[in-house]
């Protein structure tokens, strides 16, 4: 990789070249300048680009070059479950029985795709211990205001038109007040208590008559269990609201505790964290919703559901919130979920949380000898430093993360939660080996002895890569969103 | 049993228990009450082996009828169009498809130059100045242009006619319920929007006006005629939703001066794989820049002056800002941005002109053909690459024969436009052949004049 300006795939092109072999005119041309006013016929062609297929290849593969992902190497980045991405479900998900079928076509024609489906929602339903799911959601937020939206038709349909509020841990996910917002509610926060675990107190003090529901993740943010979880289902409860579960997390303890168990009434799933969906720089993801008995009514159309050995989308939902997404979800991510979950079966991932907890819990030992370890106990499969040992250095977490990219790996998630100073938020899931592992730590370690002996080489960093800290200042300033031809 | 994604040995597990200080993963578990403990295994499948699981999956597929196998007419939003062989080579590069959301510039230039470039082809196809880095889908990005236009204009009513997709439509209406929208539907007429009602209904407490061009039924709306009535409301919002292969033959919605251009990208590069994922886009104006929902990317220059690019503007995005976010969109389609980048690359400036005009030549031949088998189509407006023809007889009986003849035929509107029944959507491609439109008029005109 050099450090030169890589050109745009508009720079590269030139007129009168094409990486493209359109089918022939096959039928006799007709004249459209008598059909359409000439108002409609676009006059300024859009300038895409010109090239031929060799070069388009050049371009891309250069562009991948400068990119980073799973297979390049360690991806700690906490909250994102940055597993491997096994190949068996690309090669599944391109299958023509599955990649080139069109969501109109008679059901009577796309029974092994609903099939698939209808299997994944039972095998999920198991997992999360939820009565039933809906794969309509096609991302987390989505499928957090989409459970949002029935809680809100649950309690309208019970004449409650008064829950306006819906309360949220101050370590949640961003996405969780903002799914509120656009479900409508207003976003409350409820503080954590010197364990990193919400503070039971304070739960009572804003929970209220007012209250649409709580949205929680358990494990949270900071990798913890929230004990006494029982104990705030029944607050949450008692005062008429209901119980969200953000599954981000769920990574951490599948095979050893179910939301549905644990009071939840509806929940969100992220199937390309938890179930090997590839992130895709950024997507698409797929977020299914898992609902208690009692939202089921209100799940979002349409619904899939087997009858007399055949399966049909049920459109005839009187309560439904409606449609939430064209079609049937992102059916390519779900048939990847479908296709790890047949692989690991019930004992493969139940181990795939013990591993990861397994992991988590090894290198946050290992770390805490040189950074700040902000709650003592046990994490689940991922857990929160606190750079501000290394602040007082004048070393800062950006510095460290970028440090980390001259050594080759992806650093943590950085500055979040809020909930703690400096924060580097660390998830190794399962399927990093040990020597994977022990190499990021000792360079960690390293990082931590640079910072006390050495801190210009962290502050300045990084060194290696391609590009140096980008001013991103400037970009926000004064936005440059798209190439224009220079003339 | 082992698994081949877990790397764990019995060593590994031994040596990193000590360093813990811990016997047993179950310590670890121990703040997990009792009483949510599961008690027993979960009740799945046995796990399968890689051979088996392959197995599994495709007999499974081979249940479905494909479109690689079938002639297919249906459209209705998601379309059978060639794939070019790179792009599926290019987003199986895994540096690409196993990368995370770009947050770290530095080691992730690839990708947010790749959505750099989509923004600029997206902007350019729609004659926006801005676009961003792409949503879920056509519809939902359709449901958070409404969203928006209701939160800028601070007024409630939405005028959407029934000529935007149905399953849009419905979506929009289910954000709208969020934030107490009034969503008020304009009727059709001749196939196109009412211009009439339009007008009437048309007040200062609307929002947005939201059109699909081409519609629903593929005939072109009149933007022109639309964005003047508009202009009598001072800030009424004209949003369009808009296939972006048909712009390449279209004066694109931005010369009519619209202020939110959305639709899907699945025409470049992504297979239908039964309706997701696609891949949303969102342009608009400048003046709207600091309101988008989701990821921009903007260029920038290192601390050495070297060109490169950012994630930016993120104060307007949930992780920022949190409940005040102008959306609590997150992942996004990033993988089919960059299909279809490399789809709209492949095709290029000159091609997609020709794509555009190869599928109206040849939904037009189809139109003459059924006519002269004295099938009745019904619009007579300027199309796109759809048409509505009356069958006078059931489409799905109609359907149900076509499919014995190996051809998937067109969408039966009766579902949603109650006064549309026997009425058949049909979607003719640059890839459909004479031979097979041929086939098909023929089978269609045999089925229904018998």
């Amino acid at each position: 990789m050099s450090n030169q300006d890589f050109p745009l795939i508009f720079e590269r092109s030139k007129p009168g070249r094409t990486g493209f072999s359109l089918p022939e005119l096959d039928v006799p041309e007709v004249e459209l300048e008598n059909e359409l006013d000439g108002i409609y016929i676009r006059k300024e062609e859009p300038e895409l680009p010109e090239l031929s297929e060799l070069e388009l290849m050049r371009h891309y593969t250069g562009l991948s070059n400068r990119n980073y992902g799973v297979d390049s190497g360690f991806y700690p980045l906490g909250s994102c479950t940055m597993k491997y991405n096994p190949k068996i479900n690309e090669d599944i998900a391109r299958l023509d029985g599955f990649s080139h079928i069109h969501p109109y076509q008679d059901p009577k024609t796309v029974q092994g795709a609903m099939e698939m489906m209808f299997e994944l929602q039972e095998a999920l339903k198991e997992i999360t211990g939820m009565y039933e799911i809906s794969l309509q959601s096609a991302a987390g937020a989505h499928g957090e205001w989409t459970a949002l939206m029935m809680i809100r038709r649950f309690h309208e349909a019970n004449g409650d038109y008064n829950r306006t509020k819906v309360i949220v841990p101050d370590s949640a996910h961003g996405t969780n007040p903002a799914s509120a917002a656009v479900a409508g509610f207003d976003a409350v926060t409820v503080k954590s208590n010197e364990n990193g675990l919400v503070d039971l107190e304070d739960l009572k003090r804003v929970v209220g008559d007012d209250t649409a529901a709580l949205m929680l993740t358990n494990p949270n943010t900071l990798g913890l269990f929230e004990k006494e979880i029982l104990e705030m289902a029944d607050i949450v409860h008692e005062a008429g609201g209901k119980l969200y579960y953000d599954g981000a997390n769920l990574n951490a303890i599948m095979g050893y505790a179910r939301p549905g168990d644990m009071g939840f009434d509806a929940v969100h799933l992220n199937l390309h964290k938890t179930f090997t969906g590839p992130h895709g720089g950024g997507g698409p993801g797929s977020g299914p919703v898992g609902v208690a008995k009692e939202l089921e009514p209100f799940l979002p159309k349409p619904v899939l559901t087997k009858k007399d050995d055949q399966y049909i989308f049920d459109d005839n939902r009187p309560q439904s919130i409606g449609r939430i997404k064209p079609y049937y979800g992102n059916f390519a991510i779900n048939l990847r979920a479908y296709s790890y979950i047949r692989t690991m079966g019930a004992e493969g991932l139940k181990k795939v949380s013990e591993y990861a907890v397994l992991n988590a819990n090894y290198m946050m030992r290992r770390l805490e000898t040189a950074y700040d370890l902000p709650y003592e106990q046990h994490c689940k499969h991922e857990f929160v430093l606190s750079g501000r040992k290394q602040k007082k250095l004048g070393v800062r977490t950006l510095d460290i993360a970028k440090r980390l990219l001259d050594f080759g790996y992806h650093p943590p998630t950085i500055y979040f939660p809020l909930n703690v100073e400096e924060a580097m938020m660390v998830e190794p899931t399962e399927t990093e080996s040990k020597e994977t592992l022990d190499g990021f730590i000792d360079t960690m370690l390293g990082i931590a002895k640079e910072a006390e002996e050495d801190p210009e080489i962290v502050q300045e960093a990084p060194h290696n890569t391609i590009v140096k800290r980008m001013d991103e200042t400037t970009a926000a300033r004064k936005p440059i969103l798209r190439y224009y031809p220079q003339s | 049993m082992e698994f081949r994604y877990l790397p764990m040995t019995d060593t590994d597990k031994k040596e990193m228990l000590d360093t813990i200080g811990v016997k047993t993963t179950e310590e670890l578990f121990s703040d997990i009450p009792e009483k949510v403990r599961l008690q027993e295994d979960m009740s799945l499948k046995k796990p399968a082996n890689e051979y088996q699981l392959k197995k599994e999956l495709t007999e499974m597929a081979n249940k479905n009828v494909n479109l690689k196998e079938y002639t297919s007419y249906l459209g209705a939003g998601v379309y059978d169009h060639y794939i070019p062989s790179v792009v599926d080579h290019v987003i199986s590069r895994s540096e690409f498809y196993t990368a995370y959301t770009p947050y770290q510039p530095e080691i992730s230039q690839g990708e947010l130059q790749a959505i750099f470039e989509f923004q600029t082809m997206i902007s350019e196809l729609t004659g926006m100045p801005i676009a961003n880095s792409s949503m879920y889908d056509g519809g939902t990005s359709l449901a958070e242009a409404v969203n928006l236009s209701a939160a800028q204009t601070k007024r409630k009513k939405i005028l959407i006619s029934k000529t935007v997709h149905p399953e849009s439509r419905e979506v929009v209406e289910t954000y709208a319920k969020g934030q107490n929208l009034e969503i008020v539907e304009i009727d059709q007429m001749d196939g196109s929007t009412n211009l009439m009602e339009l007008e009437e209904k048309l007040d200062e407490y609307t929002a947005s006006v939201v059109i699909q061009y081409p519609n629903f039924f593929g005939q072109i709306e009149p933007l022109e005629e639309i964005n003047k009535l508009i202009k009598q409301q001072k800030k009424t919002m004209f949003i369009v939703s808009s296939n972006p292969l048909a712009l390449g033959y279209l004066t694109p919605p931005g010369h009519f001066e619209a202020d939110i251009v959305v639709g899907d990208t699945q025409v470049f590069g992504i297979p239908a794989q039964f309706g997701g994922p696609h891949c949303g886009y969102f342009a608009t104006t400048k003046k709207l820049m600091r309101k988008v929902p989701g990821r921009l990317v903007g260029q920038t220059v290192d601390e050495n002056g070297v060109r490169g690019f950012v994630l930016t503007l993120q104060a307007r995005e949930q992780h920022i800002r949190r409940e005040k976010a102008t959306s609590n969109i997150c992942s996004n389609q990033a993988l089919n941005a960059l299909a279809s980048s490399v789809a709209m690359s492949s095709i290029g400036k000159q091609g997609l002109k020709k794509m555009a005009l190869l599928n109206m030549q040849k939904a037009r031949y189809a139109k003459q053909k059924l006519e002269e088998k004295n099938i009745q189509v019904v619009y007579n407006g300027p199309f796109f690459n759809e048409m509505v023809v009356n069958l006078t007889q059931s489409v799905k009986e109609v359907n149900d024969k076509l499919l014995e003849k190996r051809i998937v035929g067109g969408y039966n509107l009766e579902k949603d436009y109650p006064e549309l029944a026997h009425h058949m959507l049909i979607a003719v491609t640059e890839i459909r052949t004479k031979e097979e439109i041929d086939t098909f008029v023929k089978e269609l005109g045999d089925i229904i004049h018998v």
